[in-house]
Order: C-alpha cells, then sequence, then structure tokens
C-alpha cells in the first residue's frame, strides 16, 4: 500500500520508543512511506526528553523497555501530555495492556503485527487526535444517530434503545478506534460503584449487537477485544 | 538478560533447608554495634552496615537514628527508608518515640534502632527501648542497634565509679549476650578527643562541658578497656558455644570421653574450669556428674556451689548429670561404663566427699581416697586426680592402668564386712566386762542389740544375722549365768535369745530390700534420663540417618539390646534396611522364611506389628517365643514404621517398667520420623514452588525474546512489499513466504508456550460471566486472515444464558478449531459455528463440510503432537487440539470429535451453565 494516504501539508510527527532496533528499522520505514516525520529513541529516558522537545503528534511506545517500566514512563507522560500513545506489547497476555490502557495508553499491538495493522491504527489514532468538532449527527455504516434529539436509526428505520444502552452507545461512538477497558466504560456509563460489574457491560453489548449489528455473533462495529474491552470502530 | 537472571534463582537445597528452618521458627537477628564512649562512630558504622545490606537488596528501615546533628552521619541516611517518629503530647510539648507499631506493620527485613539503652517516653508500650528490639526480633525482624558500655548493666557500678557519672539507661547483659553479633567500633581516645574538640561529637556549647565532666583521658581509656574486655569475653563465649553445639553431637560417635566428679567440697569450680579445659584441648566431649549420696544432702551453701559448677559445666559444653547413689566411686563408674568414657577426672572438691559408709569408722590416713576406690573397683578406667591449684592446670594420670577391661562388677567386700561384724561383738563384749560390770544385764542385751541393728543398717542382712548370733552367744557365755559356759539358768535368757535373732533378721530384711530398691532406681533414673536424652537428641534432628543414631544409643545403652529401625516403601510393605527393596519383602509367599541371615529379624512379624499397629514378638501376646520384640512407631498421623529390639543377651526378661519406656521411645522416634518426613514434605513444595517460579519465569522470557525477533522479521518482511518500487511477481511470492513463516513460526511458539503453561498443573483461570457470543465473534475476527477462502456461517441463538470462563482462553479454542478447519478444508468449504443449550451444560461447535476426519483416530487426536494423518502434508506438529482440551477440561467440561452429517469433521465441547449472577439493576427512567 504505497503512500495511498496524503499527507497534510505539515507533516505529523511521531515518536518511537523502542530498544529494537530492526523494529524501529521497519516501523519507521512504515510511517516514512506513510509521511510522517519519525524521531526514534531506544530507552525511556531518552524517550520523556524526545516527548519534551519534540512536540509529537504520536508516540508508540513499547512496553519492555530496559531502563524502566513502560507502565511508569506513560503515567509520567500523561502527567503533562495528552499525545495519543499506541502501545507495543510483547507479551501474550492482558494484564499488561489493561494497566497500560488504564494508565492512558489509547491503543495496543501485539508482537508480532505486520505493517498494515500498525498504519490502521496509526492512521485511527490520527484521525481522532485533533478531537473532532463536535456534530449533531453521526452516522456509521447503516446506523444514524441524532445526538440532539437522542433517537437512533438503522437503515433509517428508528431503533428503540433503553437509556443505558444509548449512554453506552454514544461513549462508545465518541472514542472512535479507541479500546475501551471494562472498568474504563462502567465508571462511565455506570458510576464508579459498578466498575467491576462487568457482565452488565456483556449484557448491555450483546443487546446493543442484537439490535443495531446485522451479524450479532460477527459485529462490524462493536468489537471485543477479548479480555480487555471493546473497541468501536465506525 | 533473562536467563542469566534465572540461572541464580535455581534453588540450591541446602539454602532451602535453611530458608524453611527460617521461616517455621525465624526471629530476627540483632548486632550491636558496641562502643567505649559516645562519640566513636557506633551509628555512623551501623549506617554504613545498614546502606552495604540496602546495597544488597535488604529491605532496610530507619527506625530511629540519633544523628547528634553530625553531617556525616545524617548523609549516611539519604536514600533509606526513614520510619517517621510517633508523637506524643505531652504537657511540656510533644515528645517523640519511635514508632514500634508501625515498625511492626511495615515489617521491613532490618531495621536499624539507635541507641538500645534508651528509655521510651512514658505512655509507651515498653518502658525501654531493647524491650521494643525484642519484640521486633520476635517478629521475624533483623534488628541493627548502637550501645556503650556504660550502659551495660553489670558494668553500669563500674563505670559510674569511674567516671563518676552515674548512668540510669541500662541494657541487661543478657540482651547483650544474646545478640547475635556484636561489633566492637572502637576508637583511641586520643582521636577521640580530638573528634571532640573539632565538635564532631557535640555541638560546641554542649562539646565543652562534656569534655570536662566525661571525655578526659583517663575516663576514656578506661572506657576503652572494659569494652575491649567485654568483647573479648563475648567472643570466647561465641568460641564456647560453638564447640558446645558441636560436640553435643559428636558424643556418641567418639569413646573418648572425659567424665568429671563435681563435689560439694572446695571450690567445684576450678575443677570444672580445669576439665573443661583438659576437655577442649583433647576435643574430647566431657561430663561433669554430681553423685548425690544420702549422707551429703541438704547443705544450702554446698548445693549452691554444685549447682554453679554444674551450669558452669554446661555452658563450657559438658553433658550434666546429677546421681542419686549411695556412694561417689561407685556411681561415677557406673556412669562412666554405661557411656563408654573411659577417663575420670577428680578435683578436691570429690576427694574430700568420698569418706564416708564404713570408712567413717577408720581413721583418716587409712581410708581410700575416691579416687583409688575407684581405680579399684574399675581398673579399666584412667582416674586422673586434677591439680589443687586450678591455675596450674597441668594434670597428671594419678591412676594405674590395667590392660584388660573387667567385665562385670569387682568382688564387694563381703568378708570384710563380717570380720567387722565379728571386730564389732568382740568389742561389746569387751567394754562391757571391762566398764560395765555392774550394770544389769538387760542394759547389757541392749547394746548387743544395737550392735545388730547398725550391721543390719550399714553391712546388710549376712552381717546383721553374724551379729546377732556372736552377739547371744557371747551374751550367754561371758554375762549369763552361769558364766563362762553356754548352758543357760534361767528360761527367760531364751526369750532375749529369740528377741536378739528376730530382730536381726527382721531389720537385716528391711534394710537389704531397701536397699535393691534404691539401686533399682538408680537404674531407673538412668534409664530415663537415657530416654530424656534421647528426646532431645531427637528434637533437633532433620534426616533421618540421625534417628538411627539417637535410637541406637538409647537402647544400647539403657537396655544392652541392638535396636533397628524398619521403615516401609511406597507400598507400605517393610524393608529391612540395607536389602534390595524386591528381595527382601514381607510379602514373599508364606512359608518361605523372609529372614535376612544376618540380622535375626523376622520381617514378617515386623510386617503384622506394623499392619496391626501392635507390639510383637518377645515378651508380647503375639509370638512371644520370638528373641526380637518388634515396636510399631505410632505417630499421629500414621505409623512411620517398626523397632526392632534384640537383646544382646537372649535370657534377661524386660520388667513391665523397661517395656513402657522402651514403648515411650518408639513413640519418641515415631514422632522424630513424622517431623522429618514432613520437613522433607515441606522441602518437596518449596522445590516444586521454586520450580513453577522457575518455568513461569522461563516461558515469559522466551515469549518476549521469541516475539521480538519475529515481530523485526514479519515487519521487514511487510516493509519489502510495501515499500516504493514495485517487486517482480517472483519477488512478491517470496516476501510473502517469508512472512506466512514467521507467522507460522509464531504460532507454533505460541502453541508451544500456551502448552507448556498448561501442562504446568493447575492452570490460572480469569473466570467471569460473559455471553458465548462475544468470544465467537472475536475469535472468528482473530483468525480472519486464514478464513478469507472460507463461508462462515453462525448459528448463535439469542436467548443463550451467561457462561462463567476465561475468556482469552476459551477463544484460544474457538481459534484452533477454527484454524484447524481451516487449514483442513478446500478453499470455499463452509465452516459452521453454532452454539445451544444442552442439558446443564452448554455445547459449542464447529463443524466443516470438508473430506472429514480420518476414522477411528478421532480419539487420540486430542493427545499432545498427535495428527490425524501423520503423513499429512499440511505444516503443523499436532498441539492445537491438546490445548484444547486441556483449556476445555480446566473449565470442567468435555471436547471430542465426530463426523458431522455432511461428511465433514464436527468438533464439539461443553461448558457447564452453572448459576448466572443476579439480574441486572433496574435502568433509570
Amino acid at each position: 500500500m504505497p503512500a495511498s494516504h496524503i499527507p497534510s501539508h505539515v507533516p505529523s510527527h511521531v515518536l518511537l520508543i523502542e530498544d529494537e532496533a530492526h523494529i524501529r528499522r521497519f516501523v519507521r520505514a512504515a510511517l516514512e512511506a506513510e509521511g510522517f516525520q519519525v524521531f526514534e529513541a531506544e530507552s525511556a529516558q531518552r524517550g520523556l526528553v524526545e516527548a519534551g522537545t519534540r512536540q509529537p503528534d504520536l508516540v508508540i511506545l513499547d512496553l519492555g523497555l530496559p531502563d524502566r517500566d513502560g507502565l511508569e514512563f506513560l503515567r509520567d507522560l500523561r502527567g503533562w501530555s495528552h499525545v495519543p500513545v499506541l502501545v507495543l506489547s510483547a507479551r501474550a497476555d492482558e494484564k499488561e495492556k489493561i494497566a497500560a490502557l488504564d494508565q492512558g495508553a489509547d491503543d495496543y499491538l501485539t508482537k508480532p503485527f505486520g505493517v498494515g495493522e500498525l498504519l490502521a491504527r496509526v492512521r485511527a489514532l490520527q484521525r481522532r487526535s485533533p478531537q473532532g468538532e463536535a456534530t449533531a449527527v453521526l452516522s456509521f455504516g447503516d446506523i444514524r444517530i441524532d445526538l440532539v434529539a437522542r433517537s437512533v436509526f438503522l437503515r433509517n428505520a428508528p431503533i428503540r434503545l433503553t437509556v443505558m444502552e444509548y449512554r453506552l452507545l454514544v461513549f462508545l461512538t465518541s472514542h472512535p478506534n479507541k479500546v475501551m477497558t471494562h472498568r474504563q466504560i462502567l465508571r462511565e456509563v455506570w458510576g464508579a460503584d459498578h466498575a467491576d460489574d462487568s457482565h452488565y457491560l456483556r449484557i448491555y453489548m450483546s443487546h446493543l449487537r442484537h439490535k443495531l449489528e446485522k451479524e450479532p455473533s460477527q459485529p462490524r462495529h462493536f468489537l471485543t477485544e477479548t479480555g480487555v474491552g471493546y473497541r468501536f470502530v465506525g | 538478560m533473562e536467563p542469566r537472571r534465572m540461572e541464580s534463582s535455581r534453588p540450591d537445597p541446602d539454602q532451602l533447608l535453611t530458608s524453611l528452618r527460617e521461616e517455621t521458627e525465624r526471629t530476627g537477628r540483632l548486632k550491636i554495634f558496641f562502643g567505649a564512649s559516645a562519640g566513636v562512630g557506633k551509628t555512623y558504622a551501623m549506617l554504613s552496615a545498614a546502606r552495604e545490606a540496602h546495597r544488597q537488596g535488604l529491605e532496610v528501615l530507619a527506625g530511629v537514628i540519633e544523628t547528634h546533628g553530625r553531617k556525616e552521619t545524617s548523609a549516611l541516611l539519604e536514600g533509606l527508608q526513614i520510619l517517621p517518629l510517633r508523637e506524643f503530647v505531652r504537657d511540656a510539648g510533644t515528645v517523640r518515640e519511635f514508632d514500634l507499631d508501625e515498625a511492626l506493620r511495615r515489617k521491613p527485613g532490618l531495621i536499624l534502632v539507635d541507641e538500645l539503652a534508651h528509655s521510651n517516653v512514658a505512655g509507651s508500650r515498653h518502658p525501654k527501648r531493647w524491650q521494643d528490639v525484642e519484640e521486633l526480633l520476635r517478629a521475624g525482624i533483623d534488628v541493627y542497634s548502637t550501645l556503650n558500655v556504660q550502659h551495660l548493666e553489670s558494668l553500669n557500678d563500674i563505670v559510674g565509679g569511674i567516671t563518676g557519672i552515674r548512668v540510669w539507661e541500662t541494657v541487661p547483659d543478657s540482651v547483650f549476650d544474646r545478640a547475635d553479633d556484636v561489633v566492637l567500633v572502637d576508637l583511641p581516645p586520643d582521636e577521640l578527643l580530638k573528634r571532640l574538640s573539632d565538635g564532631k561529637v557535640y555541638r560546641p556549647a554542649q562539646a565543652e562541658q562534656a569534655a570536662k565532666h566525661f571525655f578526659n583521658k583517663g575516663n576514656l581509656v578506661a572506657l576503652r578497656e572494659l569494652a575491649l574486655r567485654r568483647m573479648a569475653d563475648r567472643v570466647d563465649a561465641d568460641v564456647k558455644t560453638f564447640r558446645a553445639s558441636r560436640s553435643v553431637q559428636t558424643v556418641w560417635a567418639t569413646r573418648d570421653a572425659l567424665l568429671v566428679g563435681i563435689g560439694g567440697g572446695k571450690d567445684p569450680e576450678n575443677t570444672v574450669r580445669a576439665a573443661a579445659r583438659l576437655a577442649e584441648r583433647l576435643e574430647a566431649p566431657w561430663h561433669a556428674v554430681h553423685v548425690e549420696s544420702p549422707q551429703a544432702q541438704a547443705n544450702g551453701a554446698r548445693s549452691v556451689r554444685i549447682r554453679k559448677a554444674l551450669e558452669m559445666a554446661q555452658k563450657r559444653g559438658a553433658e550434666v548429670a546429677t546421681l542419686p547413689g549411695r556412694s561417689v566411686p561407685e556411681a561415677l563408674v557406673e556412669y562412666a561404663r554405661t557411656r563408654n568414657i573411659s577417663r575420670i577426672l577428680l578435683g578436691r572438691s570429690v576427694e574430700a566427699e568420698g569418706r564416708f559408709s564404713l570408712n567413717h569408722f577408720l581413721p583418716p590416713f587409712l581410708r581410700p581416697s575416691t579416687s583409688g576406690r575407684i581405680a579399684r573397683l574399675a581398673p579399666e578406667l584412667d582416674v586422673t586426680r586434677l591439680a589443687t591449684d586450678p591455675l596450674a592446670d597441668r594434670a597428671e594420670p594419678g591412676g594405674e592402668r590395667s590392660g584388660k577391661a573387667r567385665r562385670g562388677r569387682p568382688a564387694r567386700g563381703a568378708l570384710s564386712h563380717y570380720l567387722v561384724t565379728a571386730l564389732g561383738v568382740g568389742a561389746v563384749t569387751l567394754l562391757s566386762m571391762g566398764f560395765l560390770r555392774g550394770f544389769e544385764l538387760t542394759n547389757i542385751a541392749m547394746l548387743y542389740l544395737l550392735l545388730v541393728l547398725i550391721a543390719a543398717w550399714r553391712l546388710g542382712r549376712g552381717p546383721a544375722l553374724l551379729s546377732a548370733f556372736l552377739g547371744v552367744l557371747a551374751f550367754d557365755f561371758f554375762f549369763v549365768t552361769p558364766q563362762y559356759t553356754l548352758a543357760v539358768s534361767d528360761a527367760q535368757y531364751l526369750l532375749t535369745f529369740v528377741v536378739m535373732l528376730s530382730v536381726a533378721l527382721i531389720t537385716g530384711t528391711l534394710t537389704s530390700g531397701l536397699r535393691y530398691q534404691a539401686q533399682a532406681s538408680v537404674r531407673r533414673e538412668a534409664r530415663f534420663k537415657a530416654l530424656y536424652e534421647m528426646a532431645r537428641e531427637l528434637s533437633g534432628i532433620l534426616v533421618r540417618e540421625q534417628v538411627t543414631a539417637a535410637c541406637d544409643c538409647f537402647v544400647r545403652t539403657g537396655f544392652q539390646a541392638r535396636p533397628t529401625l524398619i521403615y516401609p516403601d511406597a507400598e507400605r510393605h517393610l524393608v529391612l534396611p540395607g536389602a534390595v527393596s524386591s528381595g527382601a519383602r514381607a510379602d514373599s509367599p508364606p512359608g518361605a522364611p523372609a529372614e535376612v541371615p544376618d540380622s535375626g529379624i523376622d520381617l514378617a512379624i515386623a510386617q503384622w506389628a506394623f499392619d496391626h499397629n501392635l507390639p510383637a514378638g518377645r515378651g508380647t501376646d503375639t509370638l512371644p517365643a520370638s528373641p526380637v520384640l518388634y515396636l510399631p512407631l505410632k505417630a499421629p498421623m500414621r505409623t512411620r514404621g517398626v523397632l526392632a529390639i534384640q537383646p544382646e543377651d537372649p535370657s534377661i526378661v524386660l520388667d513391665p517398667s523397661q517395656s513402657r519406656q522402651m514403648e515411650a521411645a518408639a513413640s519418641l522416634v515415631a514422632i522424630a520420623l513424622e517431623r522429618v518426613h514432613f520437613v522433607e514434605v515441606a522441602q518437596d513444595a518449596l522445590v516444586r514452588m521454586e520450580s513453577e517460579r522457575l518455568r513461569n519465569s522461563l516461558l515469559s522470557a522466551l515469549s518476549h525474546d521469541v516475539r521480538t525477533p519475529l515481530t523485526a522479521l514479519v515487519g521487514l518482511a511487510d516493509t519489502l512489499s510495501h515499500s516504493g518500487e514495485p517487486l517482480t511477481p517472483s519477488q512478491r511470492e517470496l516476501v510473502e513466504g517469508l512472512r506466512d513463516e514467521a507467522e507460522r513460526m509464531h504460532r507454533l511458539v505460541n502453541n508451544l508456550l500456551e502448552m507448556a503453561r498448561l501442562s504446568a498443573g493447575k492452570i490460572p483461570l480469569h473466570l467471569e460471566w460473559q455471553p458465548v457470543e462475544e468470544v465467537i465473534g472475536s475469535s472468528l475476527r482473530a483468525v480472519a486472515s486464514s478464513l478469507k477462502r472460507h463461508i462462515v456461517v453462525t448459528d448463535v441463538p439469542r436467548d443463550l444464558p451467561l457462561v462463567r470462563f476465561d475468556a482469552a482462553l476459551l477463544e484460544r479454542v474457538l481459534c484452533n478449531l477454527l484454524e484447524n478447519a481451516a487449514k483442513y478444508t478446500p478453499a470455499g468449504s463452509t465452516l459452521r459455528v453454532a452454539a445451544r443449550r444442552a442439558g446443564t451444560m452448554l455445547e459449542v461447535e464447529v463443524e466443516d463440510n470438508g473430506p472429514g476426519l480420518p476414522p477411528g483416530r478421532e480419539g487420540v487426536l486430542f493427545e499432545k503432537f498427535t495428527r490425524g494423518d501423520e503423513e499429512s502434508a499440511i505444516p503443523g506438529i499436532g498441539l492445537g487440539l491438546s490445548i484444547a482440551r486441556a483449556i476445555v477440561e480446566a473449565h470442567d467440561g468435555k471436547i471430542r470429535a465426530e463426523r458431522a452429517l455432511t461428511g465433514g469433521a464436527r468438533f464439539i465441547f461443553t461448558l457447564p451453565l452453572g448459576d448466572p449472577p443476579a439480574s441486572l439493576p433496574p435502568e433509570p427512567a
């Protein structure tokens, strides 16, 4: 997929923090081919310095850095910056991902990953970053949400949603392409008291899918990130 | 890198054992930094040591540190965790004090508590800081503390006398002596004075005052000497304890032990000191024994002296005993013989005491000395008389030594007893004839009667009878009319004769019975002591061999018998020690003698005793004719084996008290064995835990180290195909192959790691209630790239209940099944994923319409490294399905494969439905 994405007049800056030189090399090549300007750092220490001086539009962070725990780095970074962060993890287990997301990461990729996957995630985060102007109507696929009238249409037919279903739908659609952990969603939609009642969330997700997805067991918009949370894709 | 880290965490059995012991009974270790006076740098030394400990990774907490405003000292505190002081509000303002409760709560590895002698603020838990420290130690926390010599209780007076300043804050010497480590922080007085004048010790205003009163050179020299001496004492004691603990263990291994007799005479402690020095020089174990004879009891000062001497002997490594006995030499010889001691040491204190019984009647120069009597009683023993001057510890062997050891007791002085009796009768007769002419005959008869009593009391029944006969004869011959004949004119004297004879008989019998009882109780005492010693020895044992040794020694010395411990094997069949397990089984066919020729032990009887948990063999109700006694080793949990006892002399019959003691010994051994068993179990568990941790860290290291290069491989291949210049078809093919292989490798590694994790035993499940539909969806998305050329149909009813499962693991199951189906069916085939309720289970199936499973191999498919068609050209190593099975079974479900109606393969797994959590909360309107 050569340079199909037209870079905006000012190239976006990406900061890549990764200790493995080969990985840096191909990620850099892929991103530069897309028109990004890439800065590299091979340690968390350097990474913080670069993040402070380069003012990147996106940070790609490997969690297994030699000098410092990646989660700690995230906490520091989030102290002063809201730049989107894509986390790379070499571990298959979900705990690390959840921790990173709860710590403020926006998305994650499990190693090994292909260039296609990487670029898709980067683009998605890119699109989100200028905090899109508030719109009254949101539409994706066959679905249209009228945020003013608080009504939802599937192929132009009105769909009845309960209050909680609507809240969940709006919360998810306002964070497109971003993985939201169970806790994050529960806290925002149900309140802090219910942060651990993940079965509520699962039942409501199932309701939403049955009402809005064509094939609820093969969803297109409301995706499950197994063991981690959900991701809404427009 | 990771592997190196793991190597260092490999468990070392010794270390495990140590840590195990620490875990069970760990009390903290106390290290005291000890100095002659303030300002020598104790706190500084303590902090340096603490930093070192901290650097080595120990968790160090500064509990309370008095820096006295010294800069170098407070600099050392940097980087250490500091415990905030607790504040007490008092009338005079707030007072700060060490916060014991917080320290206990934090439970650091090591805590620093300065100034051990400090008195706590009123209202604290303990009045003294050293008591706080003791509580910390009991909680298993190591403590570093500091102490000045003048604060030691025993030296407080002396220091007060030297310096003219009394301190009231003292620490008992026992705290100091019990400390695990004492580090002397020493500074020559001149340097200390210089530091003082430089203002390094106290702030200037204080310094001047302090210098005037306390810190003058004379004081400092004296204090330093005191500190050095006290330290030297401690070092000395350390060496002693070390030796003591070693020599006690080897006491039974060596035959070259020393026995020192302690008496109540002059200065028994000197005797002990001399004996201790000798024992140390010979590196021999030694025993200190006091014989408590009926003649020499109940004298306050005397018993205090003896007790002190015995305590001192124990401190310096001796086995200590007090024996009841009639005669010192006999008791000492008896003790030495039962314990294979070859040399007896005697000091003045005992020599002075060896004179009683008959010898009281002899003039001093004729009385045999204790050492002489021992030499006569037991010529095989070396007898050494210790020199009288305790400082000159040259000890010359004073006893003669005969080459041959004589077995058994030497002949008693029986003849002499009779002789003495006869002499006594003669003496009374002469006395009566010479001086008591005018006395009534009845009074003279009384004198003879007294003689009979004395003879019975002192010399036994025979001499008493002799004295009665001789007395009657003499009385009749010399005093009863007609004199100088044996004729009796007055019949009433016949009564006198009868009375005298009866008295002699009765008292003689009584005293000899008493004497026998006394001897029996001495023997019993000895056995109880042996039992007690065995119990003490068993209490410290950690391996089985030590149990055998302790038991052996007890039975041999206490019962003159040979013990054998027989343990069961895994099937609870007894196996003779040293026998090949299959050859000497107790379950050999009846009739075939299961006897090992050499040992004389009948395993069949032993097995019976073991199985029935009852004693058998000699002297019991079961097979009493057997020469060996078999005692089951009953422990609280189960029977641990059998103790076989073979008396050396088969004719000896065990009395009831002996067999009771034997049983007591057996249960002691059983409990010790059980403890040893649990020590082993705990060790095993520790090793297992350790190896599990090792495996986990190995797996995560592997997964990290393998994924990183794979990521680079996949990424670089992608970069090639994404790069600007278009590739030729063959190049494109190569790049795609590269990428596919890398991905396959990744899947393989994933599967291997997963399998290793799953087969490691208990699989940790992250169970949550969730719809199965969700995991079907995420699985389909995860394998979407493999399913590109297949048609996928799902059939999941809307009303399925929530099920409790680990989503990530179940996704793995579904992915494996789906990838399998994609791999073994041609492009364009249809895959169907369905879920439904089946009784109390949820059934999920993955079905295809491909060529189906090889017939008859449905069952073996789920074995590790098994593939449907062994020679299949399709890549794979046959792990996917066995992983699926492990996961499903961990969820209490089942998985099976069958032929679908379409002819394709169908895999079905089930999950228990259970009780889903309560329904949803009502929604806001």
